[in-house]
């Protein structure tokens, strides 16, 4: 018999006022009675919209099933299946827009808590059963990764376990990707990324930290080494700025600084070396996942007031729900509707406030959102001393620039042949946040697992 | 991991490593960088490399230990492995048709210049040197800037009664046929330089120092406005048109973080220990 309730249980998570003052994650995830419990929501319906809204196309109603059932290495089972990060997954991807949002349940009160099952699946396979090395019978040719990020882990990942001998090239010092420099460790955890890492590593897959490709290595050097296959997975992760007065003050970064100094050198710890402006007021510009992210560091860091200045209204902040919730749960003021046109220096050439200007919004553009349009004679100031960038990144040309024959479109993506990944290059595919420009860490795991497929088709016909 | 070949101080605080980093010293050219972290808990930060060598595998770093991340670099010993090291970053030095460059270098940065005089020794342009040490003690390089030049003239602030910039007022008043001038020092004396040279209408390239977290375009913290336009110093640079830098605003921006630096100047138990 499904339950019935109308609601999700909810999920257990740090108080408010105790969250606000560590970096531990938010949510604890469900105990196994909440699971299962959760699990018997699922009408297991015929239509399986959820799976098609995925996508990866996650059997989801299986492995809700063996969830309700209790065989929750069974529901890993079919979890893996089709992904190779579901601690990830079912941590950051925009449930809300994607299975959740088609689900059946949702027509009459809240959908089955897809992405919290999981969550805490995952969760659990991790706790209880931890790395097994595998050795899985080589077959002989090389392919080289860059990046490893969600979908250069994704594309490794696959090609390691159709015995492939699988090389990553990682230009930090850490691997991982956004997923370890970006998003914050009260959102996710670094040891759940580094337990998919040395997943990777347990099946083989060499990740090389330190290695540029583009200086260190260009594509050429690679097909050279032996490499038959180069998959190139490096994201677009260079900070946009919005070309205002004051820009280059102190105390204005960009999101992508703010939160590599904080999550991946660690400035949050007492004992950090690595220097944070000490902040009273911030103000983070944007209204994506990146935003809300800096906007909780910096509440996390002691900063007494943080807003989020975003140029359209609530309804159109592009961030995942769960982000908006939370942000507004730990005081941060939304400033929407609201455009910055200066950062204001003090004496010292810190930042001392901000201009911005009020917007209303329009008719749709181009991307089906509503154009927002500034209101005359509008302007005001918010006092901030440190103002985040949070506006979106464009394509690297590291590789791009260095690749001879390899083509790109006028933002300077990758241009591939869809959903291969296959670039105007021989051998090499592309997928990511390199071909689409920013989007989520999903999508970017589809195109990574796409590739490997396509790969291994090229070099088996080879 | 990259392992210390040799270790040696060329002065009291500027010592010079030799590292195993094969990558590196297969693809570095003049007026690239590394990013390093000591330990695995230190900072990131930037160096130039001052010298590679493909065959050996190896590539020269000079550092001046001026804050903890150098502190905790000049630590390690020959046989020690450097935590992390990336590069070679940024692009390399320009090679143009330049026959006569004159070079104007203060303290550390003759480390930064010298893969650059040898890289236009090489192709046979007349490479004049003015350098400035704060005494005698701290002269480094000495014997190689020599050896590369075709004239060299070392100022030392404790006993030359006129500065760099006197003299480099003086040489160009009386020889003005330098193709370019290349500078590399403190932000503060690069400016004074291309003010001058401003004046006498010689083209003028100098190398910025910014602080940087990964160093390949990701941070936006190295960002340096040049002409009007914002750049990143760690992709399109190090190396600049010095007419173009707005100098005051690079300046404020290197002093980002002084306060916390201050701290650290103040801890004796750091001065003791760099004594």
């Amino acid at each position: 018999m499904p339950n019935m309730q109308l609601k999700k249980n909810p999920m257990p998570s740090q108080p408010v006022e105790v969250r606000i003052n560590n970096f531990n994650e938010v949510d604890l995830g469900y105990t196994l009675d909440m699971a299962i419990s959760e699990a018997q929501r699922c009408l297991n319906c015929k239509t399986r919209p959820c799976v098609s809204a995925c996508p990866v196309n996650v059997d989801i109603p299986d492995f809700i099933a063996e969830v309700a059932n209790g065989n929750i290495e069974k529901a890993y089972e079919i979890l893996s299946k089709k992904t190779r990060l579901p601690a990830v997954c079912g941590r950051v991807c925009p449930q809300e827009i994607q299975c959740e949002g088609k689900c059946v349940r949702g027509i009459k009160g809240e959908s089955v808590g897809i992405g919290r099952l999981e969550r805490f699946v995952a969760d659990w396979h991790r706790k209880n059963f931890g790395v097994k090395e595998e050795k899985i019978e080589s077959n002989g040719k090389k392919v080289a990764v860059i990046g490893a990020g969600p979908t250069g882990i994704t594309c490794a990942g696959e090609l390691a376990k159709k015995g492939y001998d699988v090389t990553i090239y990682e230009a930090l010092h850490i691997a991982g990707g956004i997923l370890v420099y970006g998003i914050p460790e009260f959102c996710l955890p670094n040891d759940v990324v580094e337990y998919e890492i040395n997943k990777l590593k347990a099946i083989g897959v060499k990740i090389e930290t330190n290695m540029v490709i583009g200086k260190v290595l260009t594509i050429d050097d690679l097909f050279d080494m032996g490499y038959q296959a180069v998959y190139i997975g490096n994201g677009s992760a260079v900070p946009n700025f919005m070309g205002i007065p004051g820009e280059n003050l102190n105390g204005v970064y960009s999101a992508n600084e703010y939160l590599m100094r904080v999550n991946m050198m660690q400035a949050y710890l007492q004992n950090s070396k690595t220097p944070i402006r000490k902040s009273k007021n911030v103000a983070v510009v944007g209204g994506g996942n990146v935003a809300m992210d800096a906007a909780r560091c910096a509440v996390r860091m002691g900063v007494e007031k943080v807003y989020i200045v975003y140029r359209r209204g609530m309804e159109e902040l592009p961030s995942r729900l769960e982000e908006i919730k939370h942000a507004q749960e730990e005081g941060i003021v939304f400033k929407t509707l609201t455009n910055p046109v200066e950062v204001i220096s003090n004496e010292n050439g810190e930042v001392k406030a901000i201009k911005c200007v009020e917007m209303m919004l329009g008719e749709p553009d181009e991307s089906g959102r509503r154009r927002p349009i500034v209101k005359e004679n509008s302007e005001f100031i918010i006092d901030v001393d440190t103002v985040i960038m949070a506006i979106g990144t464009s394509a690297s040309k590291l590789v791009t620039g260095t690749t001879e024959g390899l083509e790109t479109n006028k933002k300077g993506l990758i241009i591939t042949n869809g959903k291969d990944g296959l670039t105007t290059r021989e051998a090499v595919y592309a997928g990511g946040d390199a071909v689409t420009g920013p989007a989520t860490v999903i999508l970017a795991m589809g195109a990574g697992k796409n590739a490997a497929n396509a790969i291994d088709k090229m070099l088996q016909e080879k | 991991m990259n392992k210390i070949i040799r270790k040696e101080f060329l002065n009291k605080s500027v010592c010079k490593m030799i590292v195993e980093a094969p990558f590196v010293a297969n693809k570095a050219k003049a007026g690239q960088f590394i990013i390093i972290r000591a330990l695995s808990d230190s900072e990131r930060i930037p160096l130039i490399i001052s010298d590679f060598n493909k065959e050996e595998h190896t590539i020269s770093i000079i550092f001046d230990i001026d804050g903890k991340s150098t502190f905790e670099l000049s630590k390690l010993s020959e046989n020690d492995y450097i935590c992390d090291l990336v590069g070679p970053l940024g692009t390399p030095s320009k090679i143009d048709e330049s026959k006569n460059i004159l070079f104007v270098v203060d303290g550390i940065t003759c480390a930064t210049a010298l893969p650059i005089i040898k890289m236009f020794k090489e192709q046979g342009a007349n490479i004049d040197i003015l350098a400035e040490f704060k005494d005698k003690e701290n002269i480094i390089l000495e014997s190689e800037l020599s050896k590369l030049s075709d004239s060299i003239s070392i100022i030392t602030k404790d006993e030359d009664c006129e500065d760099i910039f006197d003299k480099l007022e003086k040489i160009l008043s009386s020889k003005n046929s330098y193709d370019k001038v290349m500078t590399m020092g403190s932000l503060e004396m690069m400016k004074n330089v291309c003010d001058i040279t401003k004046k006498y209408n010689i083209h003028t390239i100098v190398s910025m120092n910014s602080i940087m977290v990964d160093g390949t375009g990701m941070c936006g913290s190295c960002r340096v406005t040049v002409g009007g336009e914002t750049k990143f110093a760690c992709v399109e640079g190090p190396e600049f048109d010095g007419h173009l830098i707005d100098f005051d605003e690079a300046i404020n921006r290197l002093s980002m973080y002084t306060k916390d630096r201050k701290r650290e100047d103040k801890c004796n138990l750091l001065n003791k220990e760099v004594e």
